[in-house]
């Protein structure tokens, strides 16, 4: 050991000793570092690597405990599909509208202002909340605003007289609607570094080697762009697919939407025929997340090349 | 369309100061659209959920009562009890402190350390501590499940209190990210290296150098774990605990002008909070450009 550590100092003529010592000492705050991090290490494991592998786990396990992929079988039950088809389109569609939306709002926000100007940092601010503002409390705005005796659908009958779906709500579209109003405050966080990141000066650059509005937009800054556009997509897209309590505090009853079914699975987790059935959905779930989750990495590591 | 036109006639000229004028008015039309639209969108709700808390949706009678009812914190006039409302709030806010306690202590000397010494476990930290993102509330909950069953039957109980555990995992992303603002943001290294040479131990250079230096970025953490735990329902509702979101949806089934007013409460609790942490962070960025 000491041989090792004595060839592998420098032999800059200095005594064996003192180097073979510093060594030791090298040695020894490097295991004091690793010892430092085992509270946070050993705490992760408990509650977050323990859950994680008893999701896995279970999603392989029959009654007694043997190994089975039986419970894979029913990914593929019409329910399921069609609940992974319907938070799969949710997903997307307020993904889309919330990045396009929010980076609309971004860009607004970045251009002819100063850096740190009142409205942005207001609206950021804003955002910011409205972006954690998920749950239940989403659930009540949208019920005050257009629920059965919401505000807007008395002013809407006060004045057009037309009488709004109660169930619009909990419709497709109304879902859509809901979901948008936590992931476009989600896309100005996201996004707005992305946007400040684009100096004026290109725009002039581009000007004086001829470009015109047209050039700038599909010359420089959209290919710019672009990278830090699709990763923030697919971050939007993980937090839709993920989010359950909005949706929870919406349809007591139904599970259109794969966290409601997982609810569902685990509320009833003694029937027999449930057996390991929430745990297979929660391992889908983490798959979808992952693949996103990657491809957004990878996207970004292509936009570091940018930077 | 003047800027095209000016372009097609002066294809390698600068284009004159008229027309970006001009080009900077037709951008402050599509910015004050695009802005009054999204905010437009945002703010609509908000002010339903104001509207709604004061008119009375059956009688259409308009009245301050819920607000009454939850600062007099007598719901009987609205046939409310409001005792759940309350226990949800107690748990929901000690659950803050708790959880903000554990997250300091197991996060900051931890990212210190190995700010300092090792780039690698750094990185380890950084991919175990961001983990949560990808692995959703509900999955998480799937697998604490047989966890906390374990854990409130063999070792401790079933008070709320003990969510504290997975809301810690739950912040961790984001409290991650504002303390490592913050370390970034200073030259640990050097402080350390200057104190120690000085001849201070290492709880003095901790508390005494590096935690002075580090409190905006460890407010801002707690303050985003704090707007986290108060909004947090899948866990508590999905493991059958009692905390401020299971509480407003329950309430919410008997009495939802009284919980669409608590709601706009913790929002705007939370609009506090998150202005206090812009304001923090401004004077951060302030701090490193001064540098």
């Amino acid at each position: 050991m000491t041989a090792a550590i004595v060839s592998s100092a420098p032999a800059t003529g200095k005594g064996a000793a003192r180097s073979a010592t510093s060594a030791l000492a090298k040695h020894r705050q490097e295991l004091s570092t690793v010892a430092v991090t085992i509270p946070f290490f050993a705490y992760t494991a408990c509650f977050l690597l323990a859950p994680t592998i008893i999701v896995i786990i279970g999603a392989f396990q029959t009654r007694d405990g043997g190994f089975t992929l039986a419970n894979f079988a029913k990914l593929a039950e019409p329910n399921t599909i069609s609940a992974f088809v319907t938070s799969i389109l949710v997903s997307i569609a307020s993904s889309v509208i919330g990045a396009i939306v929010g980076g609309l709002a971004s860009y607004a926000l970045v251009i002819g202002t100063k850096p740190n100007g009142l409205l942005r940092r207001m609206v950021s601010a804003i955002s910011s909340v409205l972006a954690q503002f998920g749950g239940v409390m989403l659930a009540f705005a949208f019920i005050a605003t257009i629920g059965i005796n919401g505000i807007g659908t008395m002013l809407i009958k006060a004045v057009t007289g037309l009488t709004v779906n109660p169930n619009w709500l909990s419709s497709l579209p109304g879902l859509i609607t809901i979901y948008c109003y936590f992931q476009i405050p989600l896309m100005i966080i996201i996004f707005l570094p992305a946007v400040d990141s684009i100096r004026p000066q290109w725009r002039e650059a581009c000007e004086s080697l001829g470009g015109n509005t047209w050039d700038y937009w599909t010359r420089v800054a959209l290919p710019i762009l672009a990278p830090r556009f699709i990763s923030a997509f697919l971050l939007l897209f993980a937090s839709a697919f993920s989010a359950y309590a909005t949706a929870a505090a919406l349809f007591s009853q139904r599970s259109i939407l794969v966290p409601l079914m997982i609810q569902g699975a685990m509320r009833n987790e003694m029937d027999p025929s449930q057996q390991g059935f929430a745990q297979v959905l929660a391992f889908a779930m983490i798959i979808v997340v992952a693949i996103v989750m990657m491809l957004s990495h990878a996207v970004e590591k292509r936009a570091g090349r940018w930077q | 369309m003047a800027v095209n036109n000016a372009d097609n006639t002066a294809p390698t000229a600068p284009m004159p100061p008229q027309l970006r004028a001009a080009r900077a008015r037709r951008q402050s039309i599509i910015k004050f659209v695009i802005l009054l639209f999204t905010l437009g969108f945002l703010l609509v709700p908000l002010i339903a959920m104001l509207v709604f808390t004061l008119r009375h949706p059956l009688s259409g009678r308009w009245s301050l009562a819920p607000w009454v009812a939850i600062f007099t914190g007598n719901g009987e006039t609205l046939g409310a009890d409001l005792t759940v409302l309350w226990q949800g709030l107690g748990s929901s806010l000690a659950l803050c402190v708790v959880t903000v306690a554990i997250m300091l202590l197991l996060m900051v000397p931890t990212m210190v350390i190995v700010h300092i010494r090792s780039r690698a476990l750094e990185r380890a930290i950084e991919w175990v501590a961001t983990l949560p993102l990808t692995i959703p509330a509900i999955v998480l909950v799937v697998g604490l499940g047989p966890i906390y069953r374990w854990l409130s039957a063999d070792v401790l109980n079933t008070n709320p209190i003990w969510l504290c555990f997975a809301y810690v995992v739950l912040v961790m992303p984001f409290a991650f990210r504002a303390i490592a603002v913050g370390l970034n943001s200073i030259d640990v290294k050097t402080l350390v290296e200057a104190s120690r040479s000085l001849g201070a131990s290492w709880p003095k250079v901790f508390f005494k150098v590096i935690i002075p230096n580090l409190w905006q970025s460890i407010l801002s953490a707690s303050f985003i774990s704090i707007a986290v735990v108060l909004g947090e329902y899948t866990v508590a509702s999905l493991l059958g605990r009692m905390n401020l979101q299971v509480a407003l949806y329950q309430l919410g089934q008997s009495n939802s002008q009284i919980s669409t007013a608590m709601s706009l409460l913790a929002l705007l609790f939370g609009v506090v909070l998150l202005v206090a942490l812009d304001l923090i962070s401004g004077a951060m960025r302030k701090r490193k450009e001064g540098k």
